[in-house]
């Protein structure tokens, strides 16, 4: 076959831009189909907390990997990726939460990810505004924040320096030869990467990838009001129960000095309209936390969706019998962080380096159904 | 006189009659910076009711408060930007 590219990526969110990033780094010529702007699906809704997350060691590897990958990249960043090694500090409302700061702590200490436990008064020294009675927290200095539509557009712009081609076209077929666009014209590709988020499905129907709607909040201006992102540890609980709405209290510092105030889950939201009693109850909750939140203004709120795999994990590599079709969807919540580690995969996968961290678990051929129908619950 | 309220704007002390809004009394201080844009540029009221957000100032420490929408009282401590 002779095509004109070796990979064509459908999606310009930051996943398929670090896929552009990494494959054009590996010596390929790349190509990106988006109709939209740069970064303006989930990346432009999401929080941009790059953190490591430890729900399984799948996800460990990957958010590891992707963090040091970030730390790497921070000098090349430009300012307007507003990357800022802010740390995070989980935060431990009562005596099981502190147990649950220990057991972080001590799995943080065995893969080298630096953590320190803080009491009751170092919280507070740490977060003077967090309400007093907090039982303690761990904080993760090397964690960090950005602002993911400019990262994604930075991580293009190599790419495009390398030679890759962006598209402006809706993809409307992933064949192994290509991409077909919405003119009915086909772009030719030695292999094709979806990496259209939660529309992925549109394209690959047989992965059940679901939309998980997400609210945030951002306050005007008020440098030294926050430090550090804060999480709260009940967020464990309400993050992984599949089935209802919940909020979570969720406050990042900007380097703006703005305060960007999150976050709520929904499955079945099909809509982006903000809905008042969940953007209130996420408001409440983060109140509850830190009461003087009520004293600022609140400039701006919208939603976003998240990529939902069944099992947690992204989908990554390529399908089974269909070594030439390749998934980077499905990255629910962490998206923004494990882009990096995702396009290296991706890369790895397509040309046949070596794999930075092992690739098995978040390949597309893994057993999905196991717990059942992922589209009804 | 009882239809008067004494503020501070800046440190300044400025007396204004009952009822006025703070951008008034800032005018009336003698100060027409009102606050810096984030690329440092000179803001002052625009809209006068409340909709445009460039006449924010900090009242009693709190900051971004629209002082076209704020009434004055008696020992208000205003701090305009620099
Ligand atoms: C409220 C909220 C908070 C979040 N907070 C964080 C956080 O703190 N940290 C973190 O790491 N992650 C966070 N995330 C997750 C993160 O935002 C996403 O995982 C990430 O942005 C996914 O990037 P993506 O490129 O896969 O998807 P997207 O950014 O959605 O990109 C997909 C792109 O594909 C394009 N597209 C779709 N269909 C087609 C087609 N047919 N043809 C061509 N182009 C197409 C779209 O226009 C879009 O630009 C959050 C998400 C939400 C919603
Ligand atoms: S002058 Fe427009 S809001 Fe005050």
């Amino acid at each position: 076959m002779n095509a004109s590219f070796d990979v064509a990526i459908a999606g310009g969110g930051i996943v398929g831009a670090a896929c552009a990033d990494f494959c054009s780094a590996a010596g390929m010529r790349v190509a990106v189909v988006e109709a939209g702007p740069i970064g303006g699906g989930a990346t432009a809704a999401g929080m941009g907390h790059i953190v490591v997350m430890d729900d399984s060691p799948a996800q460990i590897a990957l958010t590891e990997r992707s963090r040091s990958l970030w730390m790497a990249l921070a000098r090349e960043l430009p300012a307007d990726a507003e990357y800022v090694t802010a740390g995070t500090i989980w935060v431990a409302a009562d005596a099981e939460e502190m147990a649950e700061v220990e057991r972080k702590r001590a799995l943080y200490a065995g893969i080298g990810v630096r953590a320190e436990v803080l009491g009751p008064r170092q919280l507070s020294e740490a977060e003077p505004n967090l309400r007093p009675g907090l039982a303690g927290g761990l904080l993760v200095p090397d964690d960090g924040v950005s602002y993911p539509p400019c990262a994604a557009r930075f991580f293009l712009e190599r790419a495009q320096a390398r030679g890759a081609v962006l598209l402006r076209a809706k993809a409307v077929e992933l064949m192994e030869t290509g991409i077909r666009l919405a003119g009915g014209e086909a772009v030719a590709a030695g292999a094709v990467v979806n990496a259209t988020g939660a529309w992925a499905p549109e394209l690959t129907p047989r992965f059940a990838v679901r939309k998980r709607k997400g609210h945030l909040a951002i306050t005007d201006r008020y440098p030294g009001f926050l430090r550090h992102q804060l999480v709260e540890l009940g967020y464990l609980k309400s993050a992984h129960s599949t089935a209802a709405d919940s909020v979570a209290f969720n406050a990042q510092p900007r380097r703006t000095g703005q305060v960007l105030i999150g976050s709520s889950r929904q499955f079945g939201a099909e809509h982006a309209a903000i809905d008042q009693p969940i953007l209130t109850r996420m408001l409440e909750r983060a109140r509850a936390y830190m009461p003087p939140l009520a004293d600022l203004t609140v400039i701006r709120c919208w939603t976003g969706f998240r990529a939902a795999a069944p099992d947690k994990l992204p989908l990554i590599g390529p399908c089974a019998g269909r070594p030439r079709l390749l998934l980077a969807t499905g990255h629910e919540g962490l998206g923004i962080t494990t882009s990096l580690a995702t396009g290296e995969l991706v890369a790895a996968h397509l040309s046949g380096r070596p794999f930075a961290i092992p690739p098995e678990p978040y390949l597309p051929s893994r057993e999905l159904e196991a717990e059942g129908d992922p589209l009804h619950e | 006189m009882n239809d008067a309220v004494t503020l501070r704007v800046n440190g300044k002390p400025v007396t204004v009659p009952a009822g006025a809004m703070v951008s008034t009394a800032i005018a009336a201080a003698g100060f027409d910076l009102f606050r810096r844009s984030v690329t440092g540029q000179p803001r002052g009221p625009l809209c006068g009711m409340g909709i445009c957000f460039e006449c924010r100032v900090t009242v009693g420490g709190r900051q971004h408060v629209r002082s076209c929408q704020t009434a004055c009282a008696s020992g208000m401590e205003v701090q305009t930007d620099e």
